[in-house]
């Protein structure tokens, strides 16, 4: 609380992202935690809430007669446009939202002072939801094959010789483990980090730990060396006594790069695509070249390109596949996520997605904390990897909608939640710091939210059984299939969604067919027994409408009727990324159950948003203007 | 003309045939007067491919070197084959998007089926063209053509009939070629004002009533450009008929499908537009909107892009950019918004055109009618609306009306009762088709060469149960609304269903549709049992 200067500045106008001529006025508050924007026109209450931890940057720019305008934009792509009356209450804003949205130590997170009103017993179930030695079991692991090695038990290794040597010999001590087996035919997926291999050095037990790899898959006569770095990037770590496998030196490997960029180049490039995103209004043209110079896609493509080459080693070639890039935690988590999704229907489940992000990225040590800038730190280090493979899920949904348990809302819940620090699964930057740090003891699971919660993140077109739900994907990799992830990036922009959902339709649908379906059994017992009592008429009619009743209560149709910006705006509601996290629980004072409702009961924006426009005229003044006058001159020659 | 002597091959053997999505076959290729027709040779496939040669839009040639290739795909193949003929190789693009190649034995055979296909998929002569032969057993040359009339149109529309009328002025064509023989226009003027509004319109196309909104009467019209011409003419039954228009209230707007820049210099050329001082009561816009040949060079941009088989992002984006595709079905669509803006909204009665009002207006007519009026928004009112307003043949704005009608769909996918493959057969149907629906452009033209008794009715047939069947929206519900569209470049999307139409992913997308469609299926038997 010491951080906060100003605890409430009223008269603050909120402007809308896209039209900045239209703005709503009200109250700001700063709290521990949140920012709050309090509507305070009209009759109804409107409240923006964000989290100081979703706070990326803050920008306060010059003063203008109508305020000091204070641009927040966040790592969940909400932009937030205030202008504050004072310039010196604006300064206060800025400072105190300065210190706040940057914890310098972890026990400032919002984790640790997160506490929804659940039993400590609970709680510690909480964690306990997912756990890895039964995901390796279902793969049919440990086997004759594969061991599960506890040398890694202090988070140094000590003991059998072939792994110390290994590890020596490795970036970081990084040796190569199994992150993927496949029961059927034996190959494997396995992740390290570079070599230490320079321009000549040779590790005799890393050639050994390589060699156990192959034989451990008994069909296969060579294996794959992936490394995810552009060699040009390979070849550099060499002179830095690093690099890359010599094939000479291993025997019956066979390497293979795969461009993937590094972590700077992926930072500037989200940022030059989310500046596209922010254009007022582009032409269509300013915004695809705008994309394709941000580069954005291209790097997704490599992504999945990548991991469809090991995907498709594993399951055609049976061949198993080493993979790794420079420390084997950012390309190498990416790409092998990738290739297990595209392997493994159960990796397209909701629980089965929950365990590969746990087994490839939080067990083997993404820096969520440097990546997603939990705390303050060297900005250098934040990089949007994470964001990268779960744009590669949703390419691959697109594709593939009937393939996956999961819908896009889960995808961009956990997005959210990976920089929220709401809950501590994706605190630290490796399992020895979350240890340290104590998370299990002090902290929430956002696994088991998500899994309590999951009639939200079903989607309705999944069909375990179905020919695209099963076995191996193997979606288009050419450019036109590449698809610009709005929902994510243009989150908070409503209005340029569709504005009718296909999918809650759906799934109205088939709750109510489930329904039906058990109605309609119980109606037959029924029958049966007035039957045998040889009762006389039955009549049991459900009257039915034609619209599936739980779709239309859920869902304001009035959406559709809003205008749209050919010449006017629709005006945002910017509080929905805060419903998914709070409603599911018990809400203590800090949490947002106003927020829930009020996002959803914003039907007066709405009007509001149409009233103003009936009193513009429906085109840009300036047009008009422009004919009117261009008509005068002419009629006065 | 004799079609015969256009085939000198009219049957060769042994061709192989590659197509998207099927591995390639062998079997008899055979040319008719009308079409192409592949029968596989293996008996039980029982796979016909049966082409239209107007579905073609270029053959090309090229020799034998695929020789290995053909032997390469059938190893069991007789040696003694190998020896005999050298083979040449036809792939043949076609107007829906897929492309089909031929390897056929012989070269002076494949010469001369790529001559027939050549002089016979380009007929110019509508009479000879294959709705004019095309008879169905299930169907009559008597049943009714057509959906409805300008008749029925009018009498259906009641709230009308106060201030608008139905006039024949143009009954034999003589007024306006391009327009039906009845037009609605102003109560309050005769047919002899029409008369002289319609020779101030260039191609006589003077002002008619294309919509009436029922929630606040206001209506859309559509004409072409005045021909004010240099030295500023005036037509005062024109500046009379617009008054009419909006009789009762102080404004009107004119949506003018040219920049103004454009529209000025249209005045050097004999054209115009509405100047101030002579139709005080109307307030102009400009919004630029290409035309044919522009569309067209972008049309075929875009598919050479789709084409391209290049795994370079970069390159596809800056293909997909140049285009400018995705820039006409924007623009296209927020015009239709401003104009439906206007009438909804603002409550103004709204006078469209560019230069002809073939083109663009006609487009944006249409999709302000969609946004606005939920009557057209079923399978039968959609089918309606194009046959008043926008029946034309192989035309780039039809097809970027059908793209912009699909982004509706996208947005709003419960708001439309037709489906994207209904979209998708009239992209098909409208460059080559066994119908007379989409021949000729104009009901003068129709007329003369009597489509209407010599050739079936597609959109009839779109309506016939079975048809109906495939082509509704499973999750159409009906919505008094209007439906904006978003005009964001974030929310126009590539209409892949279309322009990637011969790819597995396409494929897998048609089958989820057809899982909504099972679902919804499910679901309405048990809610009515």
């Amino acid at each position: 609380m010491e951080h906060i200067r100003l605890p409430k500045v009223e008269k603050v106008r909120l402007l809308d992202r896209v039209f900045t001529k239209r703005s709503r006025v009200g109250t700001l508050y700063l709290t521990a935690t949140h920012s709050i924007f309090v509507e305070s026109e009209g009759g109804m209450r409107n409240e923006t809430w964000v989290l100081h931890s979703l706070v990326f940057s803050l920008e306060k720019q010059e003063a203008t007669p109508s305020g000091c305008p204070l641009l927040i934009h966040c790592k969940n792509f909400q932009v937030l446009h205030f202008v504050i009356p004072q310039e010196r209450e604006c300064h206060d804003v800025y400072v105190s939202l300065q210190r706040l949205s940057r914890p310098e130590r972890y026990e400032e997170l919002y984790c640790f002072s997160y506490k929804p009103n659940v039993e400590e017993t609970e709680r510690r179930q909480e964690w306990d939801f997912l756990d890895l030695r039964a995901e390796y079991s279902r793969m049919g692991i440990p086997n004759s094959l594969w061991k599960l090695s506890s040398v890694n038990r202090h988070y140094k290794s000590t003991t059998p010789s072939v792994i110390t040597g290994s590890s020596k010999f490795r970036s970081r001590g990084r040796f190569p483990t199994l992150s993927y087996y496949s029961k059927e035919n034996h190959a494997a997926i396995c992740r390290s980090s570079q070599p230490l291999s320079g321009f000549s050095a040779r590790c005799l037990e890393d050639e050994q730990m390589l060699e156990a790899i192959l034989r451990s898959n008994p069909r296969s006569d060579f294996m794959y060396v992936v490394d995810t770095r552009p060699k040009l990037n390979a070849m550099a770590n060499r002179a830095a006594g690093k690099g890359y496998e010599n094939e000479d030196n291993y025997s019956h490997i066979k390497f293979q790069f795969v461009a993937i960029e590094n972590i700077h180049v992926m930072r500037s490039s989200q940022q030059k695509m989310l500046e596209v995103c922010e254009l007022r209004s582009p032409s269509m043209s300013d915004f695809l070249e705008g994309l394709e110079s941000s580069g954005w896609l291209k790097h997704i493509k490599a992504v999945l390109d990548a991991g469809i080459f090991i995907a498709k080693a594993v399951a055609e070639e049976g061949v198993s596949v080493l993979v790794h890039c420079s420390d084997g935690w950012d390309r190498t988590a990416q790409v092998c996520s990738v290739a297990c999704v595209l392997l493994e229907p159960y990796y397209r489940t909701i629980k089965g997605f929950m365990v590969l992000i746990e087994k490839d990225w939080v067990s083997f040590g993404h820096k969520f904390s440097h990546r997603c800038n939990h705390l303050v730190g060297d900005p250098k280090e934040v990089s949007p990897i994470i964001d990268q493979f779960l744009e590669c899920v949703w390419q691959l949904m697109e594709q593939f909608p009937c393939a996956f348990e999961f819908n896009e809302r889960f995808l961009i819940t956990i997005h959210s939640h990976i920089n929220s620090c709401q809950y501590g699964n994706f605190i630290g930057n490796n399992q020895r710091g979350r240890i340290e740090l104590g998370l299990r003891e002090r902290t929430h699971s956002l696994w088991r939210y998500l899994w309590s919660n999951r009639a939200d993140y079903t989607n309705p077109l999944y069909r375990a059984d179905q020919g695209q739900a099963q076995g191996l994907l193997r979606p288009s990799t050419a450019p036109c299939w590449f698809k610009f992830w709005a929902r994510l990036y243009n989150r908070f922009d409503r209005g340029m969604h569709p504005r009718q959902s296909v999918e809650d339709y759906l799934r109205a649908i088939k709750e109510e067919t489930e329904q039906l379906e058990e109605l309609l059994a119980s109606h037959k017992q029924k029958i049966s027994k007035l039957e045998e009592k040889q009762a006389r008429n039955y009549t049991a009619k459900a009257t039915f409408d034609k619209s599936p009743t739980a779709w239309v209560i859920g869902h304001d149709l009035g959406l559709a009727n809003t205008p749209q910006d050919y010449t006017s705006g629709f005006l945002t509601s910017s509080t929905c990324q805060l419903k998914t996290p709070c409603s599911g629980l018990t809400l203590s004072p800090q949490d947002l159950s106003k927020t829930y409702d009020s996002s959803h009961s914003n039907g007066s924006d709405r009007e509001s948003g149409i009233a103003d426009l009936s009193c513009r005229s429906p085109f840009s003044e300036e047009s008009t203007r422009d004919q009117d006058s261009d008509d005068d001159d002419y009629s006065a020659a | 003309m004799e079609f015969s002597e256009h085939i000198k091959t009219a049957n060769v053997e042994d061709v192989v045939l590659q197509q998207p999505l099927h591995p390639p076959s062998k079997g008899t290729l055979c040319i008719t007067s009308h079409h192409l027709l592949f029968s596989d040779r293996e008996e039980d496939s029982g796979r016909q491919v049966l082409l239209l040669l107007r579905n073609i839009d270029a053959v090309e040639k090229s020799s034998v070197e695929n020789l290995v290739n053909y032997f390469g795909l059938f190893p069991n193949a007789g040696r003694s084959d190998r020896a005999t003929e050298s083979s040449g190789t036809l792939v043949i693009k076609c107007k829906d998007l897929r492309v089909l190649q031929l390897e056929i034995p012989g070269m002076e055979q494949c010469l001369n089926i790529a001559q027939s296909i050549e002089t016979l998929s380009c007929l110019a002569c509508v009479a000879e063209m294959y709705p004019f032969f095309y008879r169905p057993s299930n169907a009559s040359l008597r049943d009714q053509w057509g959906l409805s009339t300008p008749e029925r149109h009018y009498t259906e529309m009641e709230a009308l009939h106060e201030r608008w009328r139905l006039s024949t002025v143009n009954q034999d064509y003589s007024v306006c070629p391009s327009y039906p023989p009845a037009v609605i226009v102003p109560k309050a003027i005769g047919d002899d004002a029409l008369k002289m509004a319609a020779k101030f319109r260039q191609g006589g196309r003077f002002p008619v009533l294309c919509y009436y909104h029922r929630k606040n009467g206001m209506v859309i019209l559509r004409s072409s450009q005045p021909l004010t011409g240099a030295n500023r003419k005036r037509c005062i039954q024109d500046e009379l008929l617009l008054q009419a228009a909006i009789e009762g209230s102080d404004k009107g707007y004119i949506i003018d499908t040219r920049s103004a820049q454009q529209a000025q210099q249209a005045r050097m050329m004999g054209g115009g537009f509405e100047s101030k001082s002579c139709y005080s009561s109307w307030k102009r816009l400009h919004r630029h909107m290409e035309r044919g040949k522009t569309l067209q060079e972008s049309l075929i941009k875009l598919v050479e892009a789709c084409g391209d088989k290049s795994p370079n992002m970069d390159r596809w984006l800056s293909k997909l950019e140049n285009s400018k595709w995705l820039s006409h079905v924007q623009t296209a669509l927020s015009t239709a918004g401003l104009l439906a803006e206007c009438v909804e909204r603002d409550g103004r009665s709204v006078l469209v055109h560019g230069s002809e009002g073939t083109g663009s207006t006609l487009l944006i007519s249409t999709l302000a009618q969609l946004i606005m009026d939920p009557s057209c928004r079923t399978l039968e009112g959609f089918l309606t609306l194009l046959e008043r307003e926008f029946v034309q043949q192989e035309c780039p704005v039809f097809l970027l009306l059908l793209d912009c009608v699909w982004q509706l769909w996208y947005q709003f996918p419960l708001a439309l009762g037709f489906s994207e493959a209904l979209l998708l057969r009239l992209a098909t149907e409208a460059y080559s088709s066994d119908y007379g629906t989409f021949l000729c452009n104009s009901d003068m033209e129709r007329c003369a060469l009597q489509v209407k008794g010599k050739t079936h009715c597609l959109f009839r047939v779109l309506l016939k149960p079975r048809e109906r069947e495939q082509y509704t929206n499973p999750l159409y519900e009906p919505n008094e609304l209007a439906i904006w569209p978003s005009v964001h470049p974030q929310s126009l999307q590539l209409w892949r269903g279309f322009f990637l139409r011969w790819t597995q992913q396409t494929l897998h997308l048609e089958l989820v549709q057809e899982d909504i469609r099972n679902m919804v299926i499910e679901w309405g038997k048990l809610a009515l049992s």
